[in-house]
C-alpha cells in the first residue's frame, strides 16, 4: 500500500516525490549511462582506441592520483578559472548593480555589451596571445572575456526586478537617492546575485579547455590535448570527469553560501 | 511626544505620458489637511487617489501646482512623510525588529533609543514575539502592522497611507482598521488614508474626501462626527448608514466614465 503510493505520486504533475525514489531515480539514470558504457567497450561493440572501458579509465586515474599528476593539473586549472572568475565579478557585480539602477549608466553601456556577449571568446584567443602573451594572464583573461558580459547583463537585470515600492518605501523612511543602490537595491538583489554567480562558476569551467587550448604547459585541458595527440582517451575521459567534478563543487558551495548570506529567501 | 504637520494641496495637476496618449490624472486638485486630523479620500478605482499620494510623498512629480506639508513645499521624498503602501513593502532581507529599526537608524537615532522605539511600536501592533522573524514567515496582515509599526517608528510628521488593507481578506481587513484606530488614538499623527471602501472610509476619518473619476479632483468633503474612540458597531448607525448612502450616491455618478 505505503508502497504503491510512493510510485503513484510521481505520476501527478508538479507533485513532490518520496526524497528516497528522488535519489534512486538520480542513480538509476546514471547506472543506465555507465552500464551502456560498459556494454559498449567491454562488448567489444566500440575499438577502445576510441572509447576504453570504465575499468582502464579508473585505473589511470588510480595512477596520475599517484604520481600526483592529477593533483597537479587540477590544481591549476582551478587557479586560473578562481582567478577569473573572482576579477570578473569583483567589477560586474557593482557596476551591474548601478546598470540596473540607473538607467543612464544601462543606456550607455547596454549597446556594447549586447554585442560583445555574442562574439565566441575562441574567436578572441588570438588576440589575447597577442596583447598579454602566453602566460598566466591570457588564460585568465579567457575566462573573464566568457563570463564578465554575461554576469553584467544577468546581475543587471536582478537589480532592474527589484520592487519600485521596495525603494519608495525606503525614500520615505529617510534613504537619499546615493544611499538606494547600498542599502536597498544590494541586499534586495542578493539572492538573486549569488544565483547568477553560482550559474556563471560553471560557465567559466566550461572555458577552461579553451583558455588552455594554446600555450598552457598545465591544467586538465592541456593534459587532455596532449592525451589526444597519443590518443590517450582515458586520460581525455578523467579530465573531462575532473571538470566535471569541480563545476559540481563550486556551484554546490554557491547554494551553501547564498543559504548562508541570505537565510531570509529560502 | 509625536510630531504632526499639515498638508495642503493647492491646484495640483499630473499629467503623463503613455505610449499612445497623454493621461490628465489630476486636474487643479485642491485639499488640506489638519494637524493630528484623520482625512480619508475615497475614489473610484483610477481616479489618481493613489497618485496624489505619491506626490505627496514626493515620490512622483507634480505637472503644476503646490503641494506642502507642515509649511514646507515638498520637492523629493523625505523622512517626514511616512508611507504605508498597499503592495508588501517590508525589507525581506531585515527581521521584523531590522525593519522597525530601519528609519530611525538612517536617521542616526542612538542605539539605546532605537531599541525603545523598536519594542515600543512592535507592542502597539501586538508582534513584538516576533521581532526576530523575517517578512517571508509573517502573514499579509503581519506584514502591514510591521508597515505600520516601521513608519510610525520613525515619527513622520504625517503618515500616508495608500490602501494599506486592499490586499488583505475582510477578516483581517476589520481586525487592522481596529487596530489602526487603536494605534492612532494613541498618537493622533495627522493621516491622510486611501481607499476605495466607503465602510472604512467613515469608520476610520474625521473628514472624508470624496474624489471623481478621471481627471481626478475633489467632489465632496464630509464631516465624520462619531466620538473617539469608535468601535467598529458603528457601521450598524443610521447616521453612518446615510453617510454611507451619500458617498455612494456620489462614487456611482461616476461610474458611467470609468473605463477609457
Amino acid at each position: 500500500m505505503a508502497r504503491k503510493s510512493i510510485f503513484s505520486a510521481a505520476l501527478v504533475p508538479y507533485r513532490a516525490i518520496h526524497p528516497g525514489l528522488a535519489a534512486g531515480l538520480g542513480v538509476l539514470v546514471w547506472l543506465l549511462v555507465i552500464g551502456l558504457w560498459m556494454w559498449l567497450t567491454y562488448g567489444g561493440r566500440v575499438p577502445e582506441m576510441f572509447l576504453p572501458n570504465p575499468g582502464k579509465v579508473l585505473n589511470t586515474a588510480g595512477k596520475l592520483v599517484a604520481d600526483g599528476t592529477l593533483f597537479e593539473h587540477t590544481l591549476a586549472s582551478a587557479q586560473v578559472v578562481l582567478i577569473g572568475f573572482v576579477l570578473s565579478s569583483v567589477v560586474a557585480v557593482p557596476l551591474g548593480l548601478y546598470m540596473g539602477t540607473y538607467r543612464a549608466v544601462q543606456a550607455a553601456l547596454d549597446p556594447l555589451v549586447n554585442f560583445i556577449r555574442y562574439l565566441p571568446v575562441t574567436s578572441f584567443v588570438p588576440l589575447f596571445i597577442l596583447w598579454i602573451g602566453i602566460g598566466l594572464e591570457q588564460r585568465v583573461s579567457v575566462i573573464i572575456f566568457g563570463t564578465f558580459f554575461q554576469q553584467l547583463v544577468m546581475i543587471a537585470d536582478a537589480a532592474r526586478s527589484v520592487p519600485r515600492d521596495l525603494v519608495n518605501a525606503a525614500y520615505t523612511l529617510g534613504t537619499t537617492r546615493n544611499q538606494t543602490v547600498r542599502h536597498i537595491v544590494f541586499p534586495a538583489s542578493l539572492p538573486a546575485v549569488l544565483d547568477v554567480l553560482r550559474v556563471t562558476v560553471g560557465w567559466a569551467w566550461t572555458y577552461l579547455v579553451v583558455a588552455e587550448l594554446v600555450a598552457a604547459k598545465s591544467g586538465l585541458g592541456y593534459i587532455s590535448l596532449k592525451a589526444m595527440r597519443g590518443f590517450q582517451v582515458d586520460i581525455i575521459f578523467l579530465a573531462i570527469a575532473m571538470i566535471g567534478l569541480l563545476g559540481l563543487c563550486t556551484d554546490q558551495l554557491f547554494r551553501l553560501l547564498r543559504r548562508f548570506a541570505a537565510p531570509w529567501a529560502n | 511626544m509625536t510630531s504632526s504637520a499639515d498638508i495642503t494641496v493647492d491646484k495640483v495637476t499630473l499629467r503623463y505620458e503613455t505610449a499612445k496618449t497623454t493621461v490628465l490624472a489630476l486636474d487643479g486638485l485642491s485639499l488640506s489637511v489638519k494637524p493630528n486630523e484623520f482625512a480619508v479620500i475615497v475614489g473610484p478605482s483610477g481616479c489618481g487617489k493613489s497618485s496624489l499620494l505619491y506626490l505627496i510623498a514626493g515620490l512622483e512629480g507634480i505637472t503644476s501646482g503646490r503641494i506642502s506639508v507642515g509649511g514646507k513645499t515638498v520637492e523629493a521624498p523625505g523622512a517626514d512623510r511616512g508611507m504605508v503602501f498597499q503592495s508588501y513593502t517590508l525589507f525581506p532581507w531585515l527581521t521584523v525588529a531590522q525593519n522597525v529599526e530601519y528609519g530611525p537608524k538612517r536617521r542616526n537615532v542612538p542605539e539605546a533609543a532605537r531599541k525603545e522605539l523598536v519594542e515600543h511600536y512592535l507592542s502597539e501592533v501586538g508582534l513584538a514575539e516576533f521581532r526576530d522573524h523575517y517578512p517571508s514567515q509573517l502573514s499579509g496582515g503581519m506584514k502591514q502592522r510591521v508597515a505600520i509599526a516601521r513608519a510610525l517608528a520613525n515619527d513622520p510628521a504625517v503618515l500616508l497611507m495608500d490602501e494599506p488593507f486592499g490586499a488583505l481578506d475582510s477578516q483581517t481587513r476589520h481586525t487592522m482598521q481596529r487596530l489602526l484606530l487603536r494605534v492612532w488614538d494613541h498618537s493622533h499623527k495627522t493621516v491622510l488614508f486611501v481607499t476605495h471602501d466607503i465602510d472604512e472610509a467613515i469608520l476610520l476619518a474625521d473628514r472624508v474626501f470624496v474624489m471623481s473619476g478621471r481627471p481626478g479632483q475633489i467632489r465632496k468633503v464630509l464631516n465624520v462626527d462619531f466620538a473617539r474612540p469608535r468601535s467598529s458597531e458603528i457601521v450598524l448607525d443610521p447616521a453612518f448608514i446615510s453617510m454611507k448612502r451619500e458617498i455612494m450616491g456620489l462614487l456611482k455618478s461616476d461610474e458611467g466614465d470609468d473605463d477609457h
